[in-house]
């Protein structure tokens, strides 16, 4: 299933991801359109919009805001690449809460009520999707006895159906990782909320569009989660993805933001008695 | 042994010479020299341990047994004149029993009198050993410029200098006998010297309110510290005298060693401030920052873990032994959560120091090989990283007259050498490639497989605890980088023994992650094969490699950002108003002018501590109940 030299599939990961989160991105906007009655922008258009970006003249509050977005970026696709790499899966989650800080701390940087604010809740979205993170890690492991990423994606089986709490767990938090409504709580596609871009508020120019480059890594490795859900049944993967999405669109669509009290507290509920519950289970057999 | 006795009498030595000494520059002289000696000696004592066997030493002068019980009584008698003047009685009352515990099992001794190694080292005792010389001798250098601002800022509290530094090092002095006794007796002995230097260190400032926390300190450290005694009398009464040795009771295995092993370990937890113990620890940051730093970091509460660590094979996939990784896994998490809404930096670093020692715990209370791995790491790691934290604080307080966070805001532009160093240090205590994710992970990796169910319990609480870990220090790291208004940074006013001690430390901190597969295989895991007889491989070359890429990137990051800083143009920030000549000021509705004012989320209502330390204390002193109970019920049978 990966390739066997890790460098090919570090670089395919690279050079695909980006390709497969705009165009995922982009039918997501075309379903939100039609979803809203419009016909919605062409599939390339979050491509139109980020090449658009990096060439902005580049405007900031500090000169390290930039700085923090570039190490959120690389931090990103390096954990993407571990990831598609097959590395131990504790490492990758590791990776991610160290790209996510950087972020953060791009947002604290400026000193901008908006941006500070956001960055509080991009950190309580952190610690809210965090420990479902790490539940599902050792849910795979218990499944698979190995916490290389490589081994858990030979699994000829389908540890879903051992797994479906943590699978369930998972997918509530993947509202927050998308950043779709109602847990769009930091940061939002739409900006009509209260807190305006809220933690990406100062950046603009290639700072934003590194900014926007990272949640299109994320989005792929999310869903290369999803797919370890699956095993080697890929067919299926593909058809429970869509199927997810598609259902993730429809809540972005009908639901408002929360506020972060219910995210947050829902958020280690749903964790605890589907992912805590279904691990605790699972070692109890 | 010639080093493990100079390791213990030379620091005794400096006490005394540094009692006498009133001028100033001698002491610094002294102070430094001494601080040199000891610090090398325990890095010769860590290079020895690397090569040999444990090593054992039998003293050969029997009166030392006599001198070493006089020892006791004399710290009782201190403890309860001291008690009684200032009425605390239950202090007293506790002393008196352990006074009376202990002349019992000297008698029980004196009928059955089996000889027993006294002394002896071995890789933990190495590190150890290296822990308390290095960071202990910094710390005390760090002390002197640090007490002489302290005393310049207070001059209502009484000088005492002389007798303050005689006692940092006398609780040196009584670490390095506490890692080195083979005898528990003498084990003993100096775990009650450590007790009482805290005792005296913390009540240093000599204000109502030092000296309640400093007998709060004194009563739950004592309190813990009454098992030890009870643990020699089951001990005595039913095997005998010649497991009344560390080596030899871990070796004897859980059937003989389980209850004497529980009831020190329940000293341990006292002292290393785990629920319900934990208020003392908290409290006693009322003392000078050293004092703080070397609370937490290299000595006290690592001689509680590192007590538990000695007797974790005797739990591993015991009852006993999960009660108290449980005891280590919701301190854990109870003390990170309360870490979310304090905003004073060293009440945080209280709390992320509880937090952290009970996730060693919880890795000793498990008690395989790989959990054990995962705790040693720990120590190191916390050790170097807090020291480093307390100390950059403290210096931080000394020059913006304030150790709350929230005045901590633009840190970066008014110091920025110091505040680099706090990122460090904050980067070393919760981010990936940094010391104590390492642990974080290998304690995961050991917990998930060991005595199911109960490991995935503590699976679960790591998982929630590492979320909450990442909320409080990234918003102090984002609270120090946030900045306002530009100000000229000016760190001259720093002491220079301060500034080249947090540069140490820093390097430090780099250092051991860089360091930390050394440590690993000529150090801990020799140390781990002789206990146990698999130890699987703990941390595999692929993902080191991984650790280190990440590391490298980590550190050469910083180098860019000046490119960036100048890359774009400056625009004021988006306020919803009309922007004002100062950065930070803007005009907002009827022609008002305002300032922003931006502060941390604290989450108090659902993260305030008073509520979650009244239910994690009540779910402590349940365990410690139960715990209780087992070994009640087990030595009846």
């Amino acid at each position: 299933m990966i390739p066997p030299d890790p460098f090919i599939a570090a670089a395919l990961f690279i050079i695909l991801a980006p390709i497969v989160g705009i165009l995922i991105t982009g039918l997501d906007r075309i379903l939100t359109a039609r979803m809203q009655g419009r016909v919605g922008p062409p599939v390339l258009q979050p491509w139109y919009d980020i090449r658009k970006l990096f060439q902005k003249r580049q405007v900031a509050v500090w000169g390290a805001q930039s700085f923090f977005i570039f190490c959120y970026l690389i931090f990103i696709i390096f954990t993407g690449a571990l990831f598609f790499v097959g590395g131990d899966i504790l490492l990758v989650i590791f990776a991610f809460t160290l790209g996510h800080v950087f972020l953060v701390l791009g947002a604290y940087v400026s000193y901008s009520p908006y941006a500070h604010i956001g960055a509080e809740r991009e950190l309580i979205q952190l610690m809210a999707v965090e420990p479902m993170i790490i539940i599902a890690a050792i849910g795979l492991y218990q499944v698979n006895g190995s916490f290389l990423v490589g081994d858990m994606a030979q699994h000829s089986g389908m540890p879903i159906l051992l797994l479906p709490g943590v699978f369930l767990g998972f997918i509530y938090i993947l509202t927050f990782k998308l950043r779709k409504s109602p847990f769009d709580l930091a940061t939002s596609h739409h900006a009509h909320q209260e807190l305006v871009k809220g933690s990406t508020t100062e950046f603009s120019g290639w700072t934003l569009a590194m900014v926007e480059l990272a949640h299109m890594y994320e989005l792929v490795v999310m869903l290369g989660f999803i797919w370890l859900f699956f095993g080697a049944n890929l067919i299926l993967c593909a058809g429970a993805i869509a199927v997810i999405m598609i259902l993730e669109i429809l809540v972005d669509n009908c639901t408002s933001r929360i506020r972060w009290q219910d995210a947050m507290t829902s958020a280690w509920f749903v964790t605890l008695v589907a992912g805590a519950g279904n691990i605790f289970a699972l070692s109890i057999m | 042994m010639e080093l493990l006795i100079f390791l213990i009498l030379f620091p005794l030595l400096m006490a005394g010479l540094l009692t006498l000494i009133q001028g100033e520059n001698f002491r610094r002289a002294a102070v430094i020299c001494g601080a040199v000696l000891i610090g090398i000696a325990s890095l010769i004592t860590l290079a020895d341990s690397i090569t040999t066997q444990a090593v054992y030493h039998s003293v050969p002068v029997d009166l030392i047994g006599v001198l070493i019980f006089i020892g006791d009584i004399i710290i009782s008698g201190f403890i309860i004149f001291v008690s009684t003047k200032a009425r605390q009685y239950l202090v007293t009352g506790i002393t008196i029993l352990q006074l009376i515990l202990l002349c019992v099992v000297e008698w029980l001794a004196l009928a059955d009198h089996a000889r027993i190694p006294e002394l002896f080292s071995d890789q933990l005792s190495g590190i150890m050993a290296a822990i308390i010389g290095v960071i202990g001798g910094l710390i005390c250098v760090y002390a002197l410029g640090y007490m002489r601002e302290y005393h310049a800022e207070h001059p209502d509290r009484p000088d005492r200098r002389p007798r303050f530094f005689g006692i940092m090092f006398l609780f040196l002095s009584a670490m390095f006998g506490v890692v080195f006794s083979n005898n528990l007796l003498w084990l003993f002995f100096f775990w009650e010297i450590t007790t009482l230097c805290s005792f005296l260190l913390i009540r240093y400032p000599e204000t109502d309110e030092a000296i309640k926390n400093a007998f709060r300190a004194l009563l739950f450290n004592l309190a813990g510290g009454v098992c030890i005694p009870v643990a020699f009398l089951a001990i005595l009464l039913s095997q005998g005298s010649r497991y009344i040795g560390l080596h030899e009771l871990v070796a004897a295995g859980p059937g003989i060693a389980l209850i004497p092993a529980g009831l020190i370990a329940i000293a341990g937890l006292a002292k290393s401030a785990q629920f319900p113990f934990s208020s003392w620890l908290v409290g006693a940051m009322v003392a000078p920052t050293p004092v703080s730093a070397l609370l937490h970091s290299s000595t006290m509460v690592k001689a509680g873990v590192y007590i538990i660590a000695r007797f974790a094979p005797v739990f591993e996939g015991q009852i006993v032994g999960i009660l108290i990784a449980l005891i280590g896994g919701i301190t854990f998490l109870a003390a990170s959560a309360i870490a979310i809404s304090q905003s004073n930096a060293k009440k945080v670093l209280a709390y992320s120091t509880i937090a952290n020692l009970g996730l060693i715990v919880a890795c000793c209370g498990v008690g395989t090989a790989e959990a054990l791995w995962a705790a040693i790491l720990l120590i190191v790691f916390h050790a170097i990283a807090k020291s480093l934290l307390f100390l950059s604080v403290g210096t931080v307080e000394h020059q913006i007259h304030s150790r709350d966070i929230e005045d901590m805001t633009g840190l970066v532009t008014r110091m920025p050498k110091v505040t680099m160093m706090i990122l460090i240090g904050i980067a070393g205590m919760f981010l990936a490639p940094f010391g104590m994710l390492i642990s974080k992970w290998a304690s995961l990796h050991a917990f998930v497989e060991s005595v199911p169910p109960y490991g995935i319990l503590l699976v679960i609480i790591i998982a929630y605890g590492s979320g909450i870990t990442a909320f409080f220090w990234a918003k102090w790291m984002g609270k120090l980088i946030a900045v306002g208004e530009p100000h000229r940074g000016d760190e001259t006013r720093i002491p220079q023994s301060e500034r080249s001690i947090l540069y140490i430390l820093s390097v430090l901190t780099i250092g051991v992650c860089f360091g930390f597969p050394i440590i690993s295989w000529y150090l801990i895991e020799p140390w781990l094969y002789t206990m146990y007889t698999s130890v699987t491989d703990l941390i595999s070359l692929s993902n080191i490699e991984i650790m280190f890429m990440m590391l490298f990137l980590v550190l050469i990051m910083p180098f860019s950002l000046a490119r960036f800083t100048h890359s774009a143009r400056r625009v004021p920030r988006y306020l919803c108003g009309i922007p004002e000549s100062r950065p930070s000021v803007f005009t907002g509705s009827c022609g008002m002018n305002r300032e922003i004012a931006l502060s941390n989320y604290y989450l108090d209502r659902m993260f305030g501590e008073e509520r979650l330390s009244r239910i994690s204390v009540g779910i402590g002193i349940f365990l410690i109940v139960l715990l209780l109970n087992i070994f009640v019920i087990g030595g009846g049978l």
